[in-house]
């Protein structure tokens, strides 16, 4: 399978605060590749300098043996290839669901209206959001926004994409209807990078994990290595604390 | 019966059936002046409010992160002059500045809409330049998320949402430049104040006068508000969506993809 990214010795600070050091891992074509590890242990900030929302330090992002930031490719024809899905949704609040979703194809990817719209029904009704297409962000729910939010990643046909914690901002029971939605894709081969906190779910869906602390990768391994069989003492006992917690 | 020998109402009557035309006339001016530089002055406003939010890419080369800089300090000299002088003075140094210093007489409209316009704009910018900055920058990134440079993702998405979070500004400019016209009469602009002038100074019947002609203020104004208001919630569209039915989403997801009618919003 090839390679798709190469997270190639990347380092972050903000001012002389050190947010993430020498962080280094591939994601090939096919990953579910999860992220976990404390709070402010610098997951996000990994995901926003793969997006280049955030510009590392020092070392690189690599799409394809690609190095991006360089000017190999611009930084849009990069993200129209590398979804994301945040935390707090995003979706554009002067658009309706449809149009959140058509917008992208049609001035990114220069789609006629009618292949635009023929996409996005597609990934709506894969969400279960088809019946939504007239509705307003502000007059849906957050599991439902957040459906309606990887529809639009998924119309624009990425190669990977990123999801930041994308169910810690919905009640309890609007996790599972997310969860199910990115589960699906999981098993249809979509290659994603998705930092969470809900554990049962890392375990089930990843065919790896890396699990950081202190803004470095502590250990990374597939689902099993890392859920039964941890070697560090600080994966160990963050594992520890979730079966506490469950 | 001669003026003298009127009540308080019969002169306003008088004045309203003789001078209609004058203020009609004055009336139009003042709604012509008022709307037209509301509206230029808005596009100054976002021309200008725009420009201030730029923030130059890390990878830019200096002399360009220079150049947005040099421009913004411009920008900021034009607003900070404009909100910060009397428009009576602007328009007595423009006017008569023009035709002393240049020979250019520049006629009492093109004065008049040059004035307030750049006076708009000046304020405008800065309510553009908040309402860029007040909209959440989860939108920004959203946009950036799918790849939208900067250019898409303040047409599409940032300013359609900065507009309606200054619509209720819009308004506000566009009911004290009504009112506000009233100091071009220094230039010689014959708009609704300038004929209150003419009128009283014809008849001598300064409080009649001013009556009518703050009533006259007050309908331009009044409607002007309920307009705007009007405006605003048409923007936000409808209250409730309509659950799209299996008919619907049969003839949207075709191969045609024909326009629903008003279903779409691009
Ligand atoms: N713009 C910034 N300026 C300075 N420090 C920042 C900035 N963004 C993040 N940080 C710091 O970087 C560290 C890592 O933050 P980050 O949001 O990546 O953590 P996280 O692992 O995603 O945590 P959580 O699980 O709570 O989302 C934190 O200490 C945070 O304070
Ligand atoms: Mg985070």
């Amino acid at each position: 399978m090839g390679e798709i990214l190469n997270i190639n010795h990347l380092s972050k600070t903000f001012g002389t605060n050190v947010v993430l050091t020498d962080i280094d891992f591939n994601v090939n074509t096919g990953d579910v590749t999860t992220i976990i590890g404390a709070s402010g242990s610098g997951k996000s900030t990994l995901l926003r300098c793969i997006n280049l929302l955030e510009t590392p330090t020092s070392g690189d992002v690599i799409f394809h043996g690609i190095k991006v930031a360089d000017g190999g490719m611009s930084e849009e024809d990069y993200r129209a290839k590398v979804g994301m899905v945040f935390q707090s949704f995003n979706l554009f609040n002067n658009h309706t669901v449809l149009s959140n979703c058509m917008l992208g194809q049609i001035r990114v990817l220069k789609k006629s209206k009618a292949e635009a719209k023929e996409q996005a029904m597609k990934y709506l009704e894969k969400v279960g959001m088809a019946p939504y297409i007239n509705a307003k962000p502000a007059q849906l729910s957050g599991g439902q926004k957040q459906r309606v939010a990887i529809a639009r990643a998924l119309a624009m046909d990425p190669e990977i994409l990123l999801f930041d914690e994308p169910t810690s901002a919905l009640d309890p029971e609007m996790v599972g209807e997310v969860l199910e939605v990115m589960k699906k894709l999981a098993h249809e081969g979509m290659t994603m990078l998705v930092v969470t906190h809900e554990m049962s779910f890392a375990r089930d869906i990843s065919s790896h994990v890396v699990f950081m602390a202190d803004g470095k990768i502590e250990e990374e391994g597939s689902s099993s290595d890392i859920f039964s069989n941890p070697k560090s003492p600080r994966t160990k006992e963050f594992l520890t604390r979730f079966r506490e917690d469950n | 019966m001669t003026i003298a020998d009127m009540s308080f109402i019969q002169r306003m009557i008088y004045i309203v059936q003789t001078y209609s035309g004058s203020l009609l006339k004055g009336t139009g001016v003042t709604m012509a002046i008022a709307i037209i530089c509301t509206a230029l002055g808005c596009l100054i406003g976002f021309g200008v409010g725009i420009v201030q939010t730029i923030e130059p890419k890390r990878s830019a080369s200096p002399i360009s992160k220079f150049l947005i800089k040099f421009v913004k300090v411009i920008l900021s000299i034009y607003v900070e002059f404009f909100r910060g002088t009397p428009m009576m003075l602007q328009a007595a140094f423009i006017y008569y500045g023009a035709s002393q210093l240049f020979g250019i007489n520049m006629g009492m409209w093109k004065a008049a809409i040059l004035i307030v316009s750049i006076n708009t704009g000046a304020y405008m910018a800065e309510t553009v330049r908040g309402g860029i900055l007040s909209v959440d920058i989860g939108q920004t990134e959203g946009a950036k998320a799918i790849g939208m440079n900067h250019f898409q993702t303040m047409t599409s998405v940032i300013l359609p949402q900065a507009l309606r979070l200054i619509m209720p500004q819009i308004g506000n400019n566009l009911i004290i430049n009504i009112k506000d016209t009233c100091v071009l009469s220094i230039i010689g602009t014959v708009e609704l104040f300038f004929t209150f002038k003419s009128i009283s100074g014809a008849l001598y019947t300064y409080f009649e006068a001013a009556t009518v002609t703050l009533i006259i203020y007050f309908i331009l104004t009044f409607t002007c508000s309920r307009i705007m208001r009007y405006l605003e919630t048409r923007m936000d569209g409808p209250a409730n969506f309509d659950l799209a039915t299996t008919d619907t989403l049969a003839y949207t997801s075709g191969l045609n993809s024909a326009h629903v009618p008003g279903r779409e919003r691009l």
